[in-house]
């Protein structure tokens, strides 16, 4: 692959320099012309294409070498990963299925939902459904019972090789992103991380996946163009699950499918599950989420935070500084080193709201901020701020809240 | 037990800002440093060394400034590291950047472990480490909290949503690893003068015998179409009034949107 510019179409603007997220462009005088013209530094390009639309002037172009020759339009339909913990479909699942049925729409292509587990999991099949799947791919097998890299990239990927989707969606999760990352690699499939917005290209019918970087201070648009199926994990809570309104057929479209599972496949064990009691809500499941931090003062004020949630039915988070200082457990932490969350309201209280934190919850729907520094940084993203002592505040919030359901 | 970790150079996102003319990221002046998960799989290879013997290898892929990264982690006491770099290399995806990885990585000889972090702060994919982990053929277990070897066998716990889970790994396989597993050291004195003294191997795209349809932009299935900034969030509102007019007013604006 090459990247280029046009010494003739370059005006000189400087725009690409300014696109350029790795400082590898450069203004040079040339001789022939009272115009610089903009040169790229190799050894700091990184091929990312940000300069390319900012150049009005198409004077920038990278090309590969080689277009894939690979024939890919056999590939139709689009799959949902069917993440089930403990024998219970996950809502990312639903989430993905009710997006899955608009890119569905527009593919005017099947929806399809793949689920792995044992016999036991027949219990959960009609859910898929009811939120949207054309066809349930089953993936049945004993080893399948509880996720395991190996034997989940074994099974599904045997499926993609038969039945040949042209997409395929799996939750950002801890599971998602451990098979994801995997199974891409051994169907030769390009795969986006952590997406929060999917569309269909009208023109080319391909998927344009949308996505955090750099902890969310620029957007990406990232496309599979010659690779099939496309694949991304999205991440959870960022679309709607809507039960699917149509009237049911009655002989339900289910594909069973027994995976061969080999001997290999099952080397790595689970030896046990630790419950960790305190975190019982899944964060980054939870609509309302209430965060201390280090403004809380001491470990016992926690209990303030605890309070708010539980009247709002939200769940607790936490800044890393009151994890690191043993507060609370690791499961509640959000931001760069522990969750990313995005809720309809987070209540940060007593944060300061440094970039990590913020990366790890700053898009959320409603963000209130209650600290005593009226230039804490939590302040630049919050939707409502209150400056003001979290002890004060706290008790008075969750009071008020009782009184106005009574 | 001869270790592998893989580690990458990122711009320190802390710093990393938005110049709100241009909307456009400035990378003036922001430093790189060595992936901070990365540098919880560096201390967690290097205790793991303490109590096992052995070598601890560090890879990096980059351009040629990457070896400032790998200098670092001489400095922190490992004892070998290979940049890994070439013009080919570029605008490598994870599915290339895993595949170069576990090529270099095969060229190392015979190794035990080979640990990443969980994921890179630029790119945040998590992506990679499983992906050497398939080139490879080898198992893999994702954000490690606690890792114990005993007779060839990896007992790891990880960190999920809600539990930890404790898995068994016979080696080889890779690891990825999260914050919580350690604090990393500083760097030592001799290790710094050690890392200035160090030549830097450099390994290029021939020497690892790679696929060129596997390298680079061109081996890469994804492409990056565009990059934007976020629209911004609509203007915040800071409440007025005591403490009590405050809340009041928080409630009803929530009430107002609906969200509770
Ligand atoms: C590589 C890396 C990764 C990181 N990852 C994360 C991460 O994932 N998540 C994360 O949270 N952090 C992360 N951090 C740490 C982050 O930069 C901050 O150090 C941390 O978030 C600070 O937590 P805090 O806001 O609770 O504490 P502080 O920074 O101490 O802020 C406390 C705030 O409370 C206010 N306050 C004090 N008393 C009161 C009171 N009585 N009433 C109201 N307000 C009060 C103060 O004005 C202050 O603004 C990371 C750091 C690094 C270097
Ligand atoms: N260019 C690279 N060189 C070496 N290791 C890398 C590189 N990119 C990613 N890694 C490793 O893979 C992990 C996950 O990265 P990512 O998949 O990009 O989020 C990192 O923490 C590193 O351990």
């Amino acid at each position: 692959m090459s990247i280029k510019v046009f010494a003739e179409k370059c005006t000189g603007c400087t725009l690409c320099v300014k696109a350029c997220p790795f400082a590898a462009i450069t203004m040079q005088e040339r001789p022939e012309s009272k115009r610089k013209l903009a040169v790229i530094d190799l050894d700091q390009c990184t091929l990312c294409s940000a300069c390319i639309p900012s150049c009005k002037f198409n004077a920038i172009e990278i090309k590969a070498e080689k277009e894939s020759s690979k024939d890919i339009s056999h590939f139709k339909g689009i799959w949902v990963f069917a993440e089930q913990r403990e024998g219970e479909i996950q809502p990312v699942a639903f989430e993905l299925l009710s997006e899955g049925k608009k890119l569905a729409a527009d593919l005017n292509c099947e929806l399809a939902a793949v689920l792995c587990g044992d016999e036991s999991i027949d219990k959960e099949i009609n859910k898929l459904f009811e939120y949207g799947a054309d066809k349930v791919y089953l993936l049945q097998h004993k080893e399948l019972k509880d996720y395991r890299s190996l034997p989940y990239t074994r099974a599904i990927a045997e499926a993609i090789q038969k039945h040949k989707p042209e997409i395929f969606l799996l939750g950002a999760t801890t599971m998602g992103r451990d098979l994801a990352a995997r199974l891409a690699i051994r169907v030769g499939a390009g795969l986006t991380a952590d997406c929060t917005g999917l569309s269909i290209d009208p023109v080319k019918k391909i998927l344009q996946q949308t996505r955090p970087a750099f902890g969310g201070n620029i957007m990406a648009t990232i496309i599979s163009p010659n690779h099939r199926p496309q694949m991304a994990t999205v991440r959870p809570k960022v679309f709607k699950k809507t039960k699917d309104l149509r009237p049911k057929t009655k002989d339900l479209n289910i594909i069973k499918f027994s995976p061969v599972i080999n001997p290999e496949d099952l080397i790595v064990k689970i030896l046990e599950v630790i419950k960790d009691e305190s975190a019982k809500v899944n964060l980054q499941e939870a609509e309302i989420i209430v965060s201390g931090g280090r403004g809380l003062g001491d470990p016992k004020n926690f209990k303030l935070v605890e309070d708010l949630a539980k009247v709002l039915g939200g769940a607790v988070g936490a800044s890393r500084a009151t994890v690191d200082a043993g507060w609370i457990s690791a499961h509640h932490q959000v931001g760069q080193t522990g969750k990313t969350v995005a809720p309809k309201i987070y209540i940060a209280c007593g944060i300061a709201g440094k970039i990590q934190h913020l990366v790890g919850m700053q898009s959320s729907d409603t963000i209130v901020a209650i600290n005593k520094d009226p230039d804490a940084p939590i302040f630049k993203v919050a939707t409502y701020g209150i400056v003001g002592d979290v002890l004060e505040i706290l008790p008075l919030l969750t009071r008020k809240l009782q009184e106005s359901r009574r | 037990m001869e270790i592998v970790v893989c580690i990458k150079q990122v711009p320190d996102t802390t710093e990393v800002k938005i110049n709100p003319e241009t909307n456009t990221l400035i990378r003036d002046g922001v430093p790189s440093i060595i992936n901070p998960f990365d540098e919880n799989a560096i201390e967690a290879a290097l205790q793991l060394r303490e109590k096992h013997g052995g070598k601890v290898m560090v890879i990096t892929m980059g351009p040629p400034q990457a070896a400032e990264a790998l200098r670092a982690a001489i400095a922190m006491g490992v004892d070998e590291v290979a940049l890994i770099s070439d013009r080919a290399f570029a605008g490598s995806d994870t599915w290339a950047t895993s595949y170069t990885l576990s090529q270099a990585i095969k060229k190392l000889g015979k190794i035990d472990l080979i640990l990443c972090g969980k994921q890179a702060i630029d790119g945040d994919t998590a992506q990679v480490g499983p992906g050497i982990a398939e080139w490879l053929g080898i198992p893999q277990v994702t954000f490690a909290v606690k890792i114990e070897i005993n007779n060839n066998v990896a007992k790891v716990e990880r960190m999920l949503e809600e539990v930890n889970e404790v898995v068994e790994m016979p080696l080889p396989g890779v690891l990825t690893v999260v914050k919580q597993i350690n604090e990393p050291r500083m760097p030592s004195l001799k290790g710094m003068l050690k890392a200035k003294k160090t030549e830097i191997k450099t390994l290029s795209a021939a020497v690892l015998e790679a696929d060129p349809s596997n390298l680079g932009l061109n081996g890469s299935p994804t492409n990056v179409m565009k990059i934007f900034t976020p629209p911004p969030k609509g203007g915040g509102e800071m409440l007025q009034g005591d403490a009590s007019e405050m809340v009041d007013a928080l409630i009803g604006k929530l009430k107002e949107r609906k969200t509770i």
